[in-house]
């Protein structure tokens, strides 16, 4: 679908991309970085409207300096930023962008049609979009970027500003538009836990230099751990600790986790990772929580997130997470 | 609608209807600029818009052709030989409602894509900045062409049913259609390049009155000025200044018009050339503009 070679887009003060060669097969595809990583810089080459300073690239096997015309025909682009005027209604605008896209009128109004439905929009695409919540604008973001049947879309940073819910509905949507579309999704976030779930294959980019591309399986699949929370009780006024040296004596490899926001919301109590070594594992961990006489707060399996690839031997891992997950609002 | 594939609603919002390929014609660049076209310049009549956005426009179109009709009446029921108005003249007459469209249409054309940042998905598209910058001014210019030859045509078949010349009458029409025509094409330039430093579309309306009246009021009080001391030369020189006042002065120069700067003091044929000019170098360089500002608001 995508192929990069030595790919470099200088500027007078920052490299943007730094000799980035990757090849991205079909699928649903991540593209994670923090912001200014070089995404959208790497978007706007692939679409053909920034010429690279060096290397070379190619999207659907099309050159994008050379054909970058017959590209964006066959291309669908989603923004991060809001794109759509108050005062038209879903209905029209994304069949303007598609007659933009080279369809005639009246295809345009069919694919229009269907595409707002697919996308989760009824009776309301007739309405001014202006009065829209944010989760129905991003699903007319998405509209107008499938419309015209793209082979590719390449979505930039689509689940910005939705709650928790709405971001589990677009990442579900993002997936069905690969495996009941047939599209290829190139989708770039600086959340990394979601696309574990939606991608196929991550790229990693960081300050424009290829930092990792695999398939996701290969990222999650290393260990699995379990998050454990106990509580503490009169006999073992440190619980944590009475569990993690009952633990460790058991056999078991135990690190604490506190502090990572993800395990200890709101000042819960210090949380164990333990590695799971086996189907035993969940059973060593019952029996010393039951035999310390701990309160069990809770036991969750825990694969391990795509952020570890960004944490560097030794540092520990909330610094990095507050790194790469407080740049929501950009 | 092909049979439904397996259905896995997910989160019960997503309804598997059955996704459908598209195989049909798509039709490029050329189109989508001329579909632009098209839909610029509908909306500039408000067309395919609100009802509320037809309001303003319609009624400036009515204000434009009301007096074209009133002076047909006139002319036909009193038999006059001949017209008591040049087409020339009628766009002079009424620049303030041509002033008045330009400045609410082109702000609601350029603007709002800028400030609703809709303009990287037309570049996301086959539609490169110059169909793009060519599709915005050509419409703007077409909707103010519209609005300024419906009333010469008014008076031209008026002055047909008045059985005046016809030969005179077809050869001063046609005048006049070249004249509103570079009005139309360097008016939409200035409108387009003043709305288009702006996202805001309020600031784009008042910008666009204020160059055209502002320029216009300035011009008009020196030459008064100048006729007061019977400085007649620098008159024509003057009228360089303002939008309207260069349309008089390439009129009367090359399209027999009499000029309606003050004392009828219009330029001759040499100074007439640097009108045009302008003019003609006006509309370049609001085309350049334009690519340039789009050059940076792209993607």
């Amino acid at each position: 679908m995508i192929a990069t070679e030595s790919l470099s887009k200088r500027f007078p003060r920052v490299t943007a991309l730094d000799r980035l060669s990757v090849d991205i097969a079909p699928g649903v595809t991540g593209l994670v970085g923090a912001n200014g990583a070089g995404k959208s810089t790497l978007i706007k080459i692939l679409l053909g409207l920034s010429p690279a300073t060096e290397g070379r690239a190619e999207v659907l096997g099309l050159d994008v300096a050379a054909e970058g015309a017959a590209i964006r025909e066959r291309v669908g682009y989603m923004p991060e930023h809001d794109c759509l005027p108050p005062d038209v209604s879903a209905t029209e605008f994304v069949v303007h962008m598609a007659r933009m896209s080279g369809l005639p009128l009246t295809a345009a109004r069919e694919r229009t049609a269907d595409t707002l439905r697919h996308v989760g929009l009824y009776e309301e695409r007739y309405r001014p979009m202006g009065g829209y919540s944010t989760g129905m604008k991003q699903r007319v973001k998405l509209a107008q970027a499938l419309v015209h049947d793209p082979r590719l879309v390449l979505l930039d940073e689509p689940t910005n500003g939705l709650d928790p819910v709405g971001r589990d509905e677009m990442l579900a949507l993002i997936r069905r538009v690969h495996t009941d579309f047939g599209i290829s999704v190139l989708v770039t976030s600086h959340l990394l836990g979601e696309l574990e779930r939606t991608c196929d294959h991550v790229v990693v980019i960081d300050g424009g230099k290829l930092l990792r591309s695999s398939a996701t399986s290969d990222f999650t699949r290393a260990t699995g751990s379990l998050a454990v929370e106990v509580t503490d009780t009169d006999a073992h006024p440190d619980g944590t600790a009475a569990l993690r040296a009952a633990l460790s004596s058991a056999g078991l490899t135990v690190q604490p986790a506190s502090g990572d926001g993800r395990f200890a919301p709101g000042g819960a109590g210090p949380v164990l990772l333990v590695d799971v070594a086996g189907d035993g594992t969940y059973d060593v961990v019952r029996d010393a929580v039951a035999g310390l006489g701990l309160g069990l707060v809770r036991m969750e399996p825990r694969r391990h997130r795509i952020a570890e690839v960004f944490r560097a031997p030794g540092t520990p891992e909330h610094n990095s997470a507050q790194k790469w997950g407080s740049s929501d609002a950009d | 609608m092909p049979t439904e594939t397996t259905a896995a609603p997910a989160q019960g919002v997503i309804h598997n209807i059955g996704y459908r390929d598209y195989a049909g014609p798509r039709l490029g660049r050329g189109y989508a600029r001329r579909a632009l076209y098209s839909q610029s310049l509908r909306g500039a009549y408000g067309l395919g818009r609100s009802a509320r956005s037809k309001v303003l426009p319609m009624t400036l179109f009515a204000v434009m052709c009301v007096p074209a009709a009133i002076v047909v009446a006139v002319a036909v029921t009193t038999k006059m030989d001949r017209l008591p108005l040049e087409y020339t003249r009628y766009a002079i007459l009424l620049q303030a409602v041509i002033g008045l469209f330009l400045a609410a249409q082109a702000p609601q054309s350029v603007s709002r894509d800028l400030r609703f940042r809709t303009v990287p998905l037309y570049f996301s598209r086959p539609i490169e900045r110059v169909d793009y910058v060519v599709a915005k001014f050509a419409a703007l210019a077409s909707a103010l062409f519209v609005l300024t030859a419906a009333p010469l045509l008014i008076l031209y078949a008026g002055a047909l049913l008045a059985k005046m010349g016809f030969a005179a009458q077809t050869k001063a029409f046609a005048q006049g259609l070249i004249s509103v025509a570079l009005l139309s094409l360097f008016f939409a330039g200035i409108g387009l390049v003043v709305a288009a430093l702006t996202p805001r579309r309020g600031f784009g309306v008042a910008a666009v009155i204020a160059v055209l009246t502002i320029s216009y009021g300035a011009v008009s009080t020196v030459q008064g000025i100048a006729l007061a001391r019977d400085n007649t030369d620098v008159i024509a020189w003057l009228g360089l200044f303002s939008p309207i006042t260069l349309i008089d002065g390439v009129q009367t120069a090359f399209l027999s018009a009499t000029s309606a700067f003050p004392g009828g003091h219009g330029p001759g044929t040499g100074a007439g050339a640097v009108y045009l000019l302008v003019v003609l170098g006006a509309v370049a360089a609001s085309y350049g503009l334009l690519m340039a500002r789009y050059r940076k608001a792209g993607l």
